[in-house]
């Protein structure tokens, strides 16, 4: 059978197109409506994050952290306090590491909800959407109760949390889980056994294990082409040793290892581990002071650390810098959804115009991390 | 292996390839950069070291007068270990060898080095800025960085230690 070629035309998908999820313009190549080759222009949303962390102090830079990747603000400063408690050596209060914990895993199924629920609206599943935003916004209810903020917390500083738990915190988020553990079911049955989603999604943007590695590809994205890695079992930080859970990796579920189905059914099952640990940790977690005595000015003693943690998009990253001056010499941030865009291009080649919305959606990329 | 067994193979394989530096720590090693894309190769292919994950590339700029560094910060899935390694390019020509075609990562993780800190990396197939705009001038995170006054028209505010922002 011959080749036959069709007509060459570029598309432009963005930078206003709501399944690019954020400002993100993608020239597309075509041939007829198959996609020869994707490249992805960045840099809508760059604030300039490491610049400006080069000109405040170190505590100040929390609250930036929060506005690189919203969804998952709690995460961002986990991270970043996290690289810092190692660059300073100092260990905080047990309980402060519960708390933290407890929020970001809090912040790991909320993220993961807006992952799922949205990526069912890029395929046209509109309804599992809202059902999976109803159950968000109990959790953003539970932080708001906890720091007064929904999205951007700046809760974790710097040797502690800026709030301890308030009144019965332990109560409701217990009363929640109970709530929503026999949720996950529904949403299996509203959009993962749906037969056109299924179809939509598996065999579809297949990413092969060494081509994910290769690419820096983490989280999710890497355990769903069958990679058993999670920093949170194989670099444990903070307190996570403690805690008995899963790391689910995709299994080619309804077709292929590595498909953009195993990708959201990693997510799913996430979910339930995160229900697991919470649980762990609401039973445990033991009372106590949640700051450290530091110096209001912090400086850390000269040298560089790099330390990764488990964001619910995969590898977040800080590389510190310091110079003994209560500001940051460099501040780094190695953002998964940056790696995990830029696999797009070999992943999608070949591909349906249609299918290239598929893919990205199923990679889960925040662009307030992407351009930091 | 240890960060010190590690730096053993890189020795043994390349003798005279590490820079001596009181002020790094332990898991971190400074090679000479002439011949990195064969030590990255190395780094990356040899069985015992095989380290299959490029983590994080990071430009840094001592300062003043002072050498701009890349830092690579590699780690293998297969065996669990890690090294970073640390190399200088001269201020008014910084170049070294791209390992984009290594590790695919590479690839915008250098763009974005070269859009930060106009390190040049030879042989990558596609050296453009990544998050500032193509036309944008200077390197926006070396210590001397004077942003540009306007911008297509548009005025580039400036930060100003005592007054604040203008």
């Amino acid at each position: 059978m011959g080749v036959v070629k069709g007509d060459q035309m570029i598309l432009n998908i963005g930078p206003q197109h709501p399944s690019t999820h954020g400002v993100l313009r993608l020239e597309v190549m075509t041939d007829g409506e198959i996609v020869s080759e994707i490249r992805p222009h960045l840099g809508y949303l760059h604030r300039c994050f490491e610049k400006h962390s080069e000109n405040v102090t170190y505590e100040q830079v929390i609250p930036f952290t929060d506005r690189c990747d919203y969804l998952a603000a709690m995460n961002s400063n986990f991270g970043y306090v996290v690289a810092m408690e190692e660059l300073m050596e100092i260990k905080v209060p047990e309980r402060v590491d519960y708390i933290r914990i407890i929020m970001g895993e809090l912040n790991r199924i909320a993220s993961h909800l807006l992952a799922l629920g949205v990526y069912g609206l890029d395929i046209g599943a509109f309804t599992p959407f809202l059902y999976m935003l109803r159950d968000r916004e109990r959790i953003l209810d539970m932080f708001e109760y906890t720091c007064g903020a929904r999205l951007l917390y700046n809760y974790m500083w710097v040797g502690g949390v800026s709030h301890d738990l308030p009144k019965d915190f332990e109560k409701i988020c217990i009363g929640f889980l109970d709530y929503f553990e026999p949720q996950i079911e529904e949403y299996n049955n509203l959009l993962t056994y749906n037969k056109i989603f299924v179809e939509r999604t598996a065999d579809v943007g297949v990413i092969p294990a060494d081509v994910a590695v290769s690419y820096g590809v983490t989280g999710p994205n890497l355990r769903g082409s069958g990679v058993k890695w999670d920093v949170r079992k194989d670099e444990p930080y903070s307190i996570y040793d403690r805690f008995e859970f899963d790391v689910p990796v995709g299994d080619g579920h309804f077709g292929t290892l590595g498909d953009c189905f195993d990708r959201y059914w990693v997510r799913m099952l996430e979910i339930k581990e995160s229900v697991k640990i919470l649980r762990q940790a609401l039973k445990d977690i033991p009372g106590g002071d949640v700051h450290q005595m530091l110096p209001k000015k912090i400086r850390p003693p000269k040298g560089s650390v790099y330390r990764r943690t488990e964001s619910p998009r995969g590898d977040l990253g800080y590389y510190i810098m310091s110079d003994g001056t209560p500001t940051p010499y460099r501040v780094k941030m190695r953002s998964p959804a940056f790696t995990a865009l830029s696999v797009l291009d070999e992943v999608s080649r070949g591909w349906m115009i249609s299918d290239v919305i598929a893919i990205l959606g199923s990679l889960d990329i925040v662009l307030g991390e992407i351009d930091r | 292996m240890t960060s010190a067994e590690i730096k053993a193979a890189i020795d043994s394989q390349y003798p005279g390839t590490i820079v001596e530096r009181e002020d790094l720590a332990d898991h971190q090693v400074e090679l000479k950069g002439d011949q990195w894309l064969d030590m990255a190769t190395f780094l990356k292919n040899d069985p015992n070291l095989s380290f299959d994950q490029l983590e994080c590339l990071t430009g840094v700029d001592t300062g003043e007068d002072g050498p701009l560094e890349t830092r690579y910060n590699l780690h293998s899935m297969e065996h669990r270990h890690k090294i970073e390694v640390v190399i200088s390019h001269d201020r008014e020509n910084p170049k070294v060898a791209s390992i984009e075609q290594l590790w695919r990562i590479g690839d915008w993780f250098e763009r974005e080095t070269y859009d930060m800190y106009g390190i040049v990396y030879e042989g990558h197939r596609d050296m453009r800025r990544i998050l500032c705009p193509d036309d944008w001038e200077g390197w926006p995170l070396r210590k001397d960085y004077e942003g540009q006054e306007s911008y297509h028209g548009i005025v580039v505010p400036k930060m100003k230690e005592e007054d604040g922002w203008e």
